[in-house]
Protein backbone atom coordinates (compact mmCIF):
# COMPACT_ATOMS: atom_id res chain seq x y z
CA UNK A 1 0.00 0.00 0.00
CA UNK A 2 2.18 2.75 0.91
CA UNK A 3 5.29 2.60 -0.94
CA UNK A 4 9.02 1.22 1.05
CA UNK A 5 10.87 3.66 -0.92
CA UNK A 6 8.96 6.49 0.37
CA UNK A 7 8.98 8.39 4.18
CA UNK A 8 5.94 10.22 5.30
CA UNK A 9 5.13 12.44 7.81
CA UNK A 10 2.60 12.44 10.54
CA UNK A 11 0.73 14.87 8.69
CA UNK A 12 0.32 12.61 5.76
CA UNK A 13 2.59 14.18 3.05
CA UNK A 14 5.46 11.29 1.89
CA UNK A 15 9.07 12.60 0.35
CA UNK A 16 11.16 10.73 -2.59
CA UNK A 17 14.58 11.51 -2.30
CA UNK A 18 17.07 10.75 -5.03
CA UNK A 19 20.29 12.33 -4.89
CA UNK A 20 20.17 15.80 -3.85
CA UNK A 21 16.34 16.73 -4.57
CA UNK A 22 13.56 15.24 -3.27
CA UNK A 23 9.90 14.81 -4.31
CA UNK A 24 7.30 15.79 -2.10
CA UNK A 25 3.14 14.63 -2.75
CA UNK A 26 0.34 13.81 -0.12
CA UNK A 27 -0.42 9.99 0.90
CA UNK A 28 -3.27 7.71 -0.12
CA UNK A 29 -4.35 8.03 3.13
CA UNK A 30 -4.67 12.24 3.18
CA UNK A 31 -6.47 12.19 -0.43
CA UNK A 32 -9.12 9.58 0.55
CA UNK A 33 -10.02 11.91 3.90
CA UNK A 34 -9.60 15.08 1.72
CA UNK A 35 -11.98 13.09 -1.17
CA UNK A 36 -12.55 14.74 -4.87
CA UNK A 37 -9.48 17.41 -5.10
CA UNK A 38 -10.05 20.31 -7.14
CA UNK A 39 -7.28 23.10 -5.71
CA UNK A 40 -3.39 22.58 -5.27
CA UNK A 41 -1.97 26.05 -4.61
CA UNK A 42 1.04 26.07 -5.63
CA UNK A 43 4.72 27.82 -3.75
CA UNK A 44 6.94 30.05 -5.46
CA UNK A 45 9.91 27.60 -6.94
CA UNK A 46 12.60 29.01 -4.85
CA UNK A 47 10.56 29.64 -1.79
CA UNK A 48 13.01 28.51 1.05
CA UNK A 49 11.13 26.39 3.58
CA UNK A 50 12.07 25.28 7.08
CA UNK A 51 10.92 21.76 8.21
CA UNK A 52 7.23 21.16 8.93
CA UNK A 53 6.48 24.93 7.08
CA UNK A 54 3.33 25.25 5.36
CA UNK A 55 4.02 25.38 1.75
CA UNK A 56 0.60 25.37 0.40
CA UNK A 57 -2.92 24.04 0.37
CA UNK A 58 -5.20 21.54 -1.10
CA UNK A 59 -8.79 21.94 -1.44
CA UNK A 60 -11.35 19.38 -2.14
CA UNK A 61 -15.07 19.55 -2.47
CA UNK A 62 -15.57 19.80 1.53
CA UNK A 63 -12.53 21.06 2.99
CA UNK A 64 -9.47 23.10 2.74
CA UNK A 65 -5.72 21.33 3.92
CA UNK A 66 -2.43 22.82 4.72
CA UNK A 67 0.61 20.76 3.19
CA UNK A 68 3.33 20.67 5.47
CA UNK A 69 7.32 20.57 4.08
CA UNK A 70 8.66 17.41 5.28
CA UNK A 71 12.16 18.58 5.38
CA UNK A 72 13.89 22.19 5.33
CA UNK A 73 15.07 23.06 2.05
CA UNK A 74 14.42 25.30 -1.34
CA UNK A 75 11.59 24.58 -3.54
CA UNK A 76 13.54 23.80 -7.30
CA UNK A 77 10.40 22.55 -8.96
CA UNK A 78 6.78 22.43 -8.75
CA UNK A 79 4.44 20.43 -10.68
CA UNK A 80 2.46 23.08 -12.81
CA UNK A 81 0.40 19.60 -13.91
CA UNK A 82 -1.83 19.90 -10.90
CA UNK A 83 -3.02 23.55 -11.85
CA UNK A 84 -5.23 21.61 -14.88
CA UNK A 85 -5.70 18.70 -13.40
CA UNK A 86 -5.81 18.30 -9.83
CA UNK A 87 -7.35 14.98 -9.88
CA UNK A 88 -4.41 12.97 -10.29
CA UNK A 89 -3.65 13.66 -6.33
CA UNK A 90 -6.91 11.49 -5.91
CA UNK A 91 -5.96 8.74 -9.11
CA UNK A 92 -2.02 8.41 -8.00
CA UNK A 93 -1.39 9.76 -4.63
CA UNK A 94 2.06 8.51 -4.39
CA UNK A 95 3.13 9.17 -8.06
CA UNK A 96 1.61 12.61 -7.92
CA UNK A 97 4.19 15.12 -6.09
CA UNK A 98 3.05 18.59 -5.26
CA UNK A 99 6.78 20.28 -4.72
CA UNK A 100 10.33 19.06 -5.74
CA UNK A 101 12.78 20.78 -2.99
CA UNK A 102 16.98 20.65 -2.75
CA UNK A 103 17.07 19.36 1.16
CA UNK A 104 19.19 21.89 3.50
CA UNK A 105 19.47 19.26 6.14
CA UNK A 106 19.65 15.33 5.04
CA UNK A 107 19.42 14.23 8.63
CA UNK A 108 15.54 15.60 8.58
CA UNK A 109 14.78 12.62 6.40
CA UNK A 110 15.67 10.40 9.16
CA UNK A 111 13.24 12.03 11.58
CA UNK A 112 10.36 10.96 9.09
CA UNK A 113 8.24 7.70 9.53
CA UNK A 114 9.22 4.51 6.92
CA UNK A 115 6.74 3.06 5.44
CA UNK A 116 5.99 0.31 7.95
CA UNK A 117 5.47 3.10 10.71
CA UNK A 118 3.39 5.61 8.55
CA UNK A 119 1.14 2.38 7.91
CA UNK A 120 0.73 1.84 11.79
CA UNK A 121 0.53 5.61 11.83
CA UNK A 122 -3.30 5.67 9.93
CA UNK A 123 -4.49 1.88 10.82
CA UNK B 1 -9.59 16.12 30.44
CA UNK B 2 -12.89 14.12 28.28
CA UNK B 3 -15.82 16.15 27.74
CA UNK B 4 -19.33 13.94 27.82
CA UNK B 5 -20.97 14.36 24.33
CA UNK B 6 -24.74 13.10 23.79
CA UNK B 7 -24.05 9.40 21.50
CA UNK B 8 -24.73 10.70 18.13
CA UNK B 9 -28.21 9.72 16.70
CA UNK B 10 -28.80 6.82 13.82
CA UNK B 11 -31.00 6.45 11.44
CA UNK B 12 -32.73 3.00 10.70
CA UNK B 13 -30.81 2.98 7.68
CA UNK B 14 -27.22 3.56 9.89
CA UNK B 15 -26.39 -0.35 9.75
CA UNK B 16 -27.53 -0.21 5.84
CA UNK B 17 -24.83 2.48 5.02
CA UNK B 18 -22.23 0.74 6.90
CA UNK B 19 -22.97 -1.81 4.67
CA UNK B 20 -22.22 0.24 1.82
CA UNK B 21 -18.99 1.24 3.66
CA UNK B 22 -19.92 4.99 3.32
CA UNK B 23 -17.65 7.45 4.89
CA UNK B 24 -19.89 8.68 8.14
CA UNK B 25 -19.77 12.14 9.66
CA UNK B 26 -21.23 13.58 12.81
CA UNK B 27 -24.13 16.21 11.49
CA UNK B 28 -26.43 17.95 13.83
CA UNK B 29 -25.97 15.62 15.86
CA UNK B 30 -26.31 12.21 13.99
CA UNK B 31 -23.83 9.94 12.69
CA UNK B 32 -24.70 10.51 8.99
CA UNK B 33 -23.02 9.17 5.25
CA UNK B 34 -21.18 12.10 3.96
CA UNK B 35 -19.98 9.93 0.49
CA UNK B 36 -19.78 6.31 -0.66
CA UNK B 37 -18.19 6.41 -3.85
CA UNK B 38 -16.69 10.29 -3.65
CA UNK B 39 -18.66 13.69 -3.46
CA UNK B 40 -18.06 14.22 -7.37
CA UNK B 41 -19.64 10.86 -8.34
CA UNK B 42 -22.63 10.86 -6.37
CA UNK B 43 -23.42 14.37 -7.48
CA UNK B 44 -23.02 13.39 -11.41
CA UNK B 45 -25.10 10.48 -10.91
CA UNK B 46 -28.04 12.55 -9.84
CA UNK B 47 -27.41 15.14 -12.25
CA UNK B 48 -27.28 12.36 -15.27
CA UNK B 49 -29.24 9.45 -13.56
CA UNK B 50 -30.21 9.54 -9.83
CA UNK B 51 -29.34 9.00 -6.39
CA UNK B 52 -30.51 7.69 -3.31
CA UNK B 53 -30.44 9.77 -0.28
CA UNK B 54 -30.84 8.57 3.08
CA UNK B 55 -32.95 12.27 4.82
CA UNK B 56 -34.36 10.78 7.65
CA UNK B 57 -32.75 12.76 9.94
CA UNK B 58 -35.29 15.68 8.86
CA UNK B 59 -37.60 16.26 11.62
CA UNK B 60 -41.24 15.71 10.65
CA UNK B 61 -43.78 17.76 13.09
CA UNK B 62 -47.51 17.66 13.05
CA UNK B 63 -50.49 19.67 13.80
CA UNK B 64 -53.70 18.42 14.10
CA UNK B 65 -57.01 20.26 14.93
CA UNK B 66 -59.66 22.22 14.14
CA UNK B 67 -56.92 25.58 14.66
CA UNK B 68 -54.45 23.79 13.05
CA UNK B 69 -54.52 26.34 9.92
CA UNK B 70 -54.54 29.72 11.96
CA UNK B 71 -51.48 28.15 13.75
CA UNK B 72 -49.25 27.73 11.07
CA UNK B 73 -50.85 30.96 9.83
CA UNK B 74 -48.97 32.74 12.42
CA UNK B 75 -45.77 30.94 12.75
CA UNK B 76 -44.77 29.95 9.09
CA UNK B 77 -44.64 33.25 6.95
CA UNK B 78 -46.00 31.39 3.66
CA UNK B 79 -49.95 31.41 2.93
CA UNK B 80 -50.72 27.94 4.17
CA UNK B 81 -54.41 29.24 3.12
CA UNK B 82 -53.55 28.51 -0.11
CA UNK B 83 -52.36 24.70 -0.02
CA UNK B 84 -55.13 22.26 -1.43
CA UNK B 85 -54.93 18.86 0.63
CA UNK B 86 -52.40 16.96 -1.36
CA UNK B 87 -50.20 20.01 -1.96
CA UNK B 88 -46.53 21.57 -0.35
CA UNK B 89 -45.47 24.16 0.03
CA UNK B 90 -41.64 25.78 1.13
CA UNK B 91 -42.12 28.35 4.19
CA UNK B 92 -40.24 29.86 7.13
CA UNK B 93 -40.95 29.71 10.67
CA UNK B 94 -39.81 33.27 11.27
CA UNK B 95 -39.53 34.72 14.52
CA UNK B 96 -41.10 38.55 15.18
CA UNK B 97 -38.03 40.00 13.32
CA UNK B 98 -38.53 38.33 9.97
CA UNK B 99 -35.61 36.39 10.92
CA UNK B 100 -35.22 32.43 10.55
CA UNK B 101 -35.98 30.43 13.52
CA UNK B 102 -35.62 27.27 10.49
CA UNK B 103 -36.66 26.73 6.79
CA UNK B 104 -39.79 24.11 6.45
CA UNK B 105 -41.46 22.33 3.92
CA UNK B 106 -45.54 22.86 4.75
CA UNK B 107 -47.62 19.56 3.73
CA UNK B 108 -51.41 19.62 3.91
CA UNK B 109 -52.53 15.86 4.60
CA UNK B 110 -55.95 17.28 5.16
CA UNK B 111 -58.10 20.62 5.97
CA UNK B 112 -57.26 20.52 9.98
CA UNK B 113 -54.07 18.49 9.62
CA UNK B 114 -50.43 19.78 8.60
CA UNK B 115 -47.08 18.38 8.41
CA UNK B 116 -44.06 20.18 8.77
CA UNK B 117 -40.44 18.39 7.87
CA UNK B 118 -37.70 21.04 9.58
CA UNK B 119 -33.80 20.67 9.72
CA UNK B 120 -32.29 17.84 11.47
CA UNK B 121 -30.65 19.80 14.03
CA UNK B 122 -33.29 22.03 14.72
CA UNK B 123 -36.23 19.66 15.41
CA UNK B 124 -36.10 20.55 19.35
CA UNK B 125 -35.86 24.09 19.28
CA UNK B 126 -38.89 24.28 16.53
CA UNK B 127 -40.74 21.97 18.72
CA UNK B 128 -40.29 23.97 21.71
CA UNK B 129 -40.96 27.43 19.69
CA UNK B 130 -44.38 25.87 17.68
CA UNK B 131 -45.70 24.92 21.32
CA UNK B 132 -45.11 28.18 22.13
CA UNK B 133 -46.38 29.79 19.32
CA UNK B 134 -49.54 27.46 19.35
CA UNK B 135 -50.88 28.39 22.81
CA UNK B 136 -53.15 30.56 22.12
CA UNK B 137 -54.89 28.11 19.87
CA UNK B 138 -57.91 25.97 21.44
CA UNK B 139 -57.19 23.15 19.34
CA UNK B 140 -53.66 23.06 17.55
CA UNK B 141 -51.70 20.62 19.25
CA UNK B 142 -48.24 20.26 17.77
CA UNK B 143 -46.57 16.49 18.11
CA UNK B 144 -43.12 15.90 17.37
CA UNK B 145 -43.67 12.85 14.80
CA UNK B 146 -39.89 12.36 13.77
CA UNK B 147 -39.41 8.65 15.39
CA UNK B 148 -42.38 7.35 13.20
CA UNK B 149 -40.99 8.57 9.81
CA UNK B 150 -37.99 7.42 7.57
CA UNK B 151 -37.46 9.83 4.61
CA UNK B 152 -35.56 8.78 1.71
CA UNK B 153 -34.92 10.81 -1.62
CA UNK B 154 -34.66 9.67 -4.83
CA UNK B 155 -33.54 12.31 -7.29
CA UNK B 156 -32.75 12.56 -10.88
CA UNK B 157 -33.91 12.54 -14.33
CA UNK B 158 -34.30 8.89 -13.83
CA UNK B 159 -36.23 9.12 -10.19
CA UNK B 160 -39.66 8.60 -11.75
CA UNK B 161 -39.35 5.60 -14.16
CA UNK B 162 -36.98 3.89 -11.17
CA UNK B 163 -39.47 4.76 -8.59
CA UNK B 164 -42.81 3.90 -11.10
CA UNK B 165 -41.44 0.23 -11.25
CA UNK B 166 -42.10 -0.31 -7.44
CA UNK B 167 -45.57 1.48 -6.95
CA UNK B 168 -48.95 1.48 -8.05
CA UNK B 169 -49.56 4.95 -8.16
CA UNK B 170 -49.41 6.74 -11.05
CA UNK B 171 -46.09 9.04 -10.75
CA UNK B 172 -46.53 11.38 -13.73
CA UNK B 173 -49.47 12.74 -11.77
CA UNK B 174 -47.95 13.90 -8.88
CA UNK B 175 -47.11 17.22 -9.83
CA UNK B 176 -44.28 19.56 -8.52
CA UNK B 177 -44.82 20.01 -4.56
CA UNK B 178 -47.84 17.72 -4.42
CA UNK B 179 -47.78 14.22 -2.91
CA UNK B 180 -49.64 10.93 -2.47
CA UNK B 181 -50.52 8.07 -0.23
CA UNK B 182 -49.80 4.81 -1.36
CA UNK B 183 -47.79 1.48 -1.51
CA UNK B 184 -44.05 1.61 -2.14
CA UNK B 185 -42.09 -1.88 -2.91
CA UNK B 186 -45.21 -2.84 -0.58
CA UNK B 187 -44.55 -0.65 2.36
CA UNK B 188 -47.44 1.63 2.98
CA UNK B 189 -46.24 5.21 2.98
CA UNK B 190 -46.50 8.68 1.37
CA UNK B 191 -44.71 10.15 -2.10
CA UNK B 192 -43.82 13.65 -2.43
CA UNK B 193 -42.45 15.26 -5.55
CA UNK B 194 -39.53 17.25 -3.64
CA UNK B 195 -36.37 17.50 -3.46
CA UNK B 196 -33.45 19.51 -2.36
CA UNK B 197 -30.75 18.79 -5.72
CA UNK B 198 -32.70 20.82 -8.56
CA UNK B 199 -33.43 17.43 -10.01
CA UNK B 200 -36.96 15.98 -10.49
CA UNK B 201 -37.65 14.07 -7.80
CA UNK B 202 -39.84 12.34 -5.05
CA UNK B 203 -39.13 11.71 -1.27
CA UNK B 204 -40.64 8.55 0.15
CA UNK B 205 -41.66 8.65 4.02
CA UNK B 206 -42.15 5.28 5.28
CA UNK B 207 -42.13 3.80 9.10
CA UNK B 208 -38.44 3.25 10.22
CA UNK B 209 -38.76 -0.60 10.37
CA UNK B 210 -39.57 -0.81 6.22
CA UNK B 211 -36.94 1.55 5.47
CA UNK B 212 -34.08 -0.45 5.09
CA UNK B 213 -36.31 -2.84 2.72
CA UNK B 214 -37.67 0.27 0.74
CA UNK B 215 -33.83 1.19 0.45
CA UNK B 216 -32.66 -1.90 -0.90
CA UNK B 217 -35.82 -2.17 -3.56
CA UNK B 218 -34.83 1.20 -4.61
CA UNK B 219 -31.82 0.72 -5.43
CA UNK B 220 -32.05 -2.65 -6.73
CA UNK B 221 -34.73 -1.40 -9.39
CA UNK B 222 -32.55 1.22 -10.38
CA UNK B 223 -29.23 -0.58 -10.34
CA UNK B 224 -29.29 -1.04 -14.51
CA UNK B 225 -29.99 2.52 -15.18
CA UNK B 226 -27.04 3.42 -12.65
CA UNK B 227 -28.65 4.65 -9.41
CA UNK B 228 -26.08 4.71 -6.72
CA UNK B 229 -26.33 5.95 -2.87
CA UNK B 230 -25.78 9.86 -2.36
CA UNK B 231 -24.48 11.18 1.16
CA UNK B 232 -24.59 14.69 2.41
CA UNK B 233 -21.74 16.16 0.53
CA UNK B 234 -23.39 15.44 -3.04
CA UNK B 235 -26.52 16.96 -1.42
CA UNK B 236 -24.46 19.65 -0.35
CA UNK B 237 -23.10 20.25 -3.62
CA UNK B 238 -26.37 19.88 -5.45
CA UNK B 239 -28.37 21.88 -3.72
CA UNK B 240 -25.99 24.86 -4.07
CA UNK B 241 -25.70 24.60 -8.11
CA UNK B 242 -29.61 24.94 -7.79
CA UNK B 243 -29.28 28.13 -5.42
CA UNK B 244 -31.14 26.34 -2.30
CA UNK B 245 -30.80 27.70 1.05
CA UNK B 246 -29.42 25.91 3.60
CA UNK B 247 -29.96 27.00 7.25
CA UNK B 248 -27.67 27.61 9.46
CA UNK B 249 -25.01 28.84 6.45
CA UNK B 250 -27.27 31.04 3.92
CA UNK B 251 -29.37 31.94 6.68
CA UNK B 252 -30.53 31.96 10.32
CA UNK B 253 -31.91 34.13 13.40
CA UNK B 254 -30.17 36.91 12.35
CA UNK B 255 -31.23 37.14 8.54
CA UNK B 256 -34.84 37.39 7.59
CA UNK B 257 -36.71 35.97 4.81
CA UNK B 258 -36.19 39.00 2.43
CA UNK B 259 -32.66 39.27 2.85
CA UNK B 260 -32.18 35.80 2.29
CA UNK B 261 -33.90 36.17 -1.17
CA UNK B 262 -36.64 34.58 -0.18
CA UNK B 263 -39.62 36.90 -1.04
CA UNK B 264 -41.68 34.29 -2.43
CA UNK B 265 -42.22 32.76 0.73
CA UNK B 266 -43.79 35.48 2.42
CA UNK B 267 -47.74 35.10 2.72
CA UNK B 268 -48.25 38.98 1.68
CA UNK B 269 -52.02 38.66 1.36
CA UNK B 270 -52.23 37.14 5.15
CA UNK B 271 -53.48 39.49 7.83
CA UNK B 272 -50.45 38.80 10.30
CA UNK B 273 -47.71 36.47 10.65
CA UNK B 274 -44.63 36.68 12.90
CA UNK B 275 -42.65 38.86 11.86
CA UNK B 276 -45.04 40.76 9.34
CA UNK B 277 -44.81 44.30 10.58
CA UNK B 278 -40.64 44.09 9.52
CA UNK B 279 -40.84 41.86 6.71
CA UNK B 280 -43.55 44.85 5.33
CA UNK B 281 -41.44 47.15 6.42
CA UNK B 282 -37.81 45.96 4.52
CA UNK B 283 -40.45 44.98 1.09
CA UNK B 284 -41.67 48.69 1.39
CA UNK B 285 -38.31 50.24 2.20
CA UNK B 286 -35.88 47.77 0.39
CA UNK B 287 -33.33 45.59 2.32
CA UNK B 288 -29.84 46.77 3.24
CA UNK B 289 -28.24 43.59 2.38
CA UNK B 290 -29.35 40.37 0.43
CA UNK B 291 -27.77 36.95 -0.43
CA UNK B 292 -26.39 37.17 -4.32
CA UNK B 293 -24.54 34.41 -6.20
CA UNK B 294 -20.49 34.57 -6.97
CA UNK B 295 -18.51 32.69 -9.32
CA UNK B 296 -14.96 32.75 -9.25
CA UNK B 297 -12.93 34.58 -11.84
CA UNK B 298 -9.62 33.93 -9.66
CA UNK B 299 -9.03 30.14 -8.74
CA UNK B 300 -9.91 29.63 -5.29
CA UNK B 301 -12.71 28.35 -3.53
CA UNK B 302 -14.76 31.01 -1.60
CA UNK B 303 -16.08 29.36 1.86
CA UNK B 304 -18.33 29.98 4.46
CA UNK B 305 -17.61 33.07 6.53
CA UNK B 306 -15.24 34.23 4.30
CA UNK B 307 -15.16 37.90 3.77
CA UNK B 308 -16.57 39.93 0.24
CA UNK B 309 -14.17 42.95 0.10
CA UNK B 310 -15.55 46.11 -1.98
CA UNK B 311 -12.80 48.88 -2.78
CA UNK B 312 -10.25 47.60 0.02
CA UNK B 313 -12.98 47.03 2.53
CA UNK B 314 -14.96 43.64 4.19
CA UNK B 315 -18.79 44.94 2.96
CA UNK B 316 -20.06 41.10 3.23
CA UNK B 317 -20.08 37.62 3.90
CA UNK B 318 -19.83 34.42 1.89
CA UNK B 319 -22.77 31.55 2.92
CA UNK B 320 -21.50 28.72 1.21
CA UNK B 321 -18.97 27.61 -1.81
CA UNK B 322 -17.85 24.87 -3.24
CA UNK B 323 -16.33 24.01 -6.93
CA UNK B 324 -19.26 22.33 -8.46
CA UNK B 325 -18.76 19.40 -10.20
CA UNK B 326 -21.55 19.02 -12.89
CA UNK B 327 -20.83 23.24 -13.78
CA UNK B 328 -17.23 22.71 -13.32
CA UNK B 329 -16.82 26.34 -11.44
CA UNK B 330 -16.30 27.41 -8.26
CA UNK B 331 -19.06 29.13 -7.21
CA UNK B 332 -20.93 30.82 -3.87
CA UNK B 333 -23.71 32.46 -2.00
CA UNK B 334 -22.74 35.69 -0.06
CA UNK B 335 -24.77 38.63 1.67
CA UNK B 336 -23.83 41.73 0.43
CA UNK B 337 -25.20 45.36 0.42
CA UNK B 338 -27.84 45.58 -1.89
CA UNK B 339 -25.97 48.77 -3.77
CA UNK B 340 -23.07 46.27 -4.66
CA UNK B 341 -25.76 43.36 -5.69
CA UNK B 342 -25.18 44.35 -9.54
CA UNK B 343 -24.93 41.56 -11.75
CA UNK B 344 -21.62 41.34 -12.96
CA UNK B 345 -20.28 43.61 -10.80
CA UNK B 346 -16.78 42.32 -9.85
CA UNK B 347 -16.15 41.72 -5.69
CA UNK B 348 -13.28 39.99 -4.28
CA UNK B 349 -13.07 37.23 -1.77
CA UNK B 350 -10.76 36.94 0.83
CA UNK B 351 -9.19 33.36 0.73
CA UNK B 352 -7.06 32.95 3.52
CA UNK B 353 -5.36 35.87 3.42
CA UNK B 354 -5.73 36.33 -0.45
CA UNK B 355 -7.71 38.21 -2.72
CA UNK B 356 -9.70 36.45 -5.09
CA UNK B 357 -11.54 37.96 -7.79
CA UNK B 358 -15.35 36.90 -8.27
CA UNK B 359 -18.22 38.37 -10.27
CA UNK B 360 -21.94 38.56 -9.16
CA UNK B 361 -23.95 36.47 -11.16
CA UNK B 362 -27.96 35.52 -11.28
CA UNK B 363 -29.40 32.70 -9.27
CA UNK B 364 -29.83 29.61 -9.41
CA UNK B 365 -26.54 28.83 -11.09
CA UNK B 366 -28.27 25.28 -12.46
CA UNK B 367 -31.29 24.94 -13.73
CA UNK B 368 -32.14 21.44 -14.97
CA UNK B 369 -33.16 21.48 -19.05
CA UNK B 370 -37.27 20.85 -18.97
CA UNK B 371 -38.93 18.98 -21.76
Amino acid sequence: MYPADLKYTKDHEWIRATADTADVGITDYAQQQLGDVVFVELPQVGRVLAQGEVFGTIESVKAVSELFSPVAGEVVAVNDALTSAPEQVNSDPHGAWIIRVRPSNPSDLDSLLDAAAYTQHVG
Amino acid sequence: MTHSQPPLKQTPLHATHLGHKARMVPFGGWDMPVEYSGITDEHMAVRTRAGLFDVSHMGEIEIAGADALAAVQKFSSNDASRLAVGQIHYSALTTPQGTFVDDLLVYRMADDHFLLVVNASNIEKDYAWIRSQVEEFADAPAVNNSQRYALLALQGPLAAEVLQTLTAVDLAAIKYYWFENGEIAGVRGMISRTGYTGEDGFEVFVPPAQAPHVWQAILQAGASAGVVPAGLGARDTLRLEASMRLFGNDMDETTTVLEAGLGWIVGWKKETFNGADVLRAQKAGGVERTLVGLEMIDRAIARHGYPVIVDGQAVGTVTSGTQTPFLKKAIAMAYVPTAVAQPDRQVHVEVRGRLAAARIVPMPFYKRPRS
